[in-house]
């Protein structure tokens, strides 16, 4: 007689049984939360004591290039990575990340409000430090560390 | 040396419910025994037999157990019920051949003999093999049994069409080599207007009828 389907799943053997006892599920969810618990403070260690990558120095654009109140488009620290540099109405320069930190569409500046809106969802990032001021985002946008050199503005690092 | 197996030897019970009581005695069931001791055709004889679980190769009791609570071990024991899963239907008190498993209505569990697995799972004795004095239950190895005892230690039984190979061995006369049980057609009793008084229907005894 063939063995039925069932019975695969409420077998009479002990030893084919897939019983777990209480003490086993326990078990299980210590170790397992200690697992979890353990790795998250590994990575916080890691990120406290771990250098951050050295970054290139690039040239991103020239000083004359960008006007007051204009934006310029450029890729830090490489080529999947768009960037924003911005100069305000007053000649400040900044310069930030363009993937939104909502769901990674592209910002773009936004002169008469002062601020860098996102498209498809309307959020809206202070363009003067980069922190969420509308919308959807919870997270400020990775600004970039800008240096002036003569008539050249160069990327030097980036600030999450 | 072979390993040490459960013999029942009828022949020499003396009825003296000492296996009874030290099965009483497990503080897993305190107070309730596991084991049947059965009188055999009490009006002409004293012969009583105990009864403990066979441990079938294939466990009847279990596989008819529609809650999985009753488990068969590695090592060929049927375990009494799981109390989680016991759902008290009586599946396996009606499906046994041999009678074993006990329905205990005020904990609505089953309950049967596990062959003091805490015990014989050690090398111990089971409780009834280690008090029985006439050595009716025995816990030994099979060469022990074949040089000390006159009978022929099977495990093989036959109800009607069914084979049923069983962990414990019984001892019986030499020529036998299999316990041939047949079976009676409940269909062709009920056919008769009077079934024939049971001779050794105690209550009738009683009556004087």
């Amino acid at each position: 007689m063939a063995e039925a389907r069932w019975r695969e799943d409420f077998p009479v053997r002990w030893d084919e049984d897939h019983y777990m006892t209480r003490r086993e599920l326990a078990k299980f969810l210590t170790l397992g939360s200690g697992l979890l618990a353990g790795a998250n403070l590994l990575i916080a260690f890691v990120g406290l004591t771990g250098h951050a990558p050295e970054l290139p120095v690039r040239r991103i654009a020239a000083d004359a290039d960008i006007a007051p109140g204009t934006s310029r488009l450029f890729r830090y620290p490489t080529d999947d990575d768009p960037c924003i540099l911005v100069r305000d109405t007053s000649g400040r320069l900044t310069a930030y990340s363009q993937v939104c930190t909502h769901l990674s569409c592209a910002v773009v500046y936004q002169p008469d409000e002062g601020a860098l809106g996102c498209p498809c969802h309307r959020g809206v990032f202070d363009a003067a430090d980069g922190r969420p001021i509308a919308g959807p985002p919870t997270r400020r946008l990775p600004r970039i560390r800008l240096e002036q050199r003569g008539a050249d503005i160069l990327a030097t690092g980036v600030e999450v | 040396m072979s390993e040490l197996a459960f013999f029942i030897d009828y022949s020499r019970c003396i009825g003296c419910q000492s296996c009874v009581q030290a099965c009483e005695e497990c503080d897993t069931h305190r107070g309730r025994s596991m084991i049947h001791l059965e009188t055999i055709a009490r009006r002409d004889s004293v012969q009583t037999a105990p009864q403990v679980c066979m441990h079938c190769e294939d466990p009847i009791c279990a596989e008819v157990c529609p809650a999985d609570a009753i488990k068969k071990t590695p090592d060929g024991v049927v375990q009494s019920s799981l109390k989680p899963r016991c759902i008290g239907c009586s599946n396996c008190v009606l499906a046994c051949p041999f009678g074993v498993p006990k329905y205990f209505g005020e904990v609505d569990q089953m309950m049967k003999c596990d062959m003091c697995y805490d015990r014989t799972s050690s090398g111990r004795r089971p409780m009834c093999a280690t008090v029985c004095p006439s050595g009716a239950l025995a816990f030994t190895t099979i060469e022990e049994i074949m040089r000390t005892r006159q009978g022929n230690p099977v495990n093989e039984w036959q109800f009607g069409n069914e084979t049923v190979r069983t962990k414990v061995y019984v001892l019986v006369p030499q020529e036998v080599t299999r316990v041939d049980v047949p079976l009676i057609q409940i269909s062709n009793l009920s056919r008769r207007p009077h079934a024939p008084a049971d001779p050794y229907d105690v209550a009738a005894l009683l009556e004087g009828s």
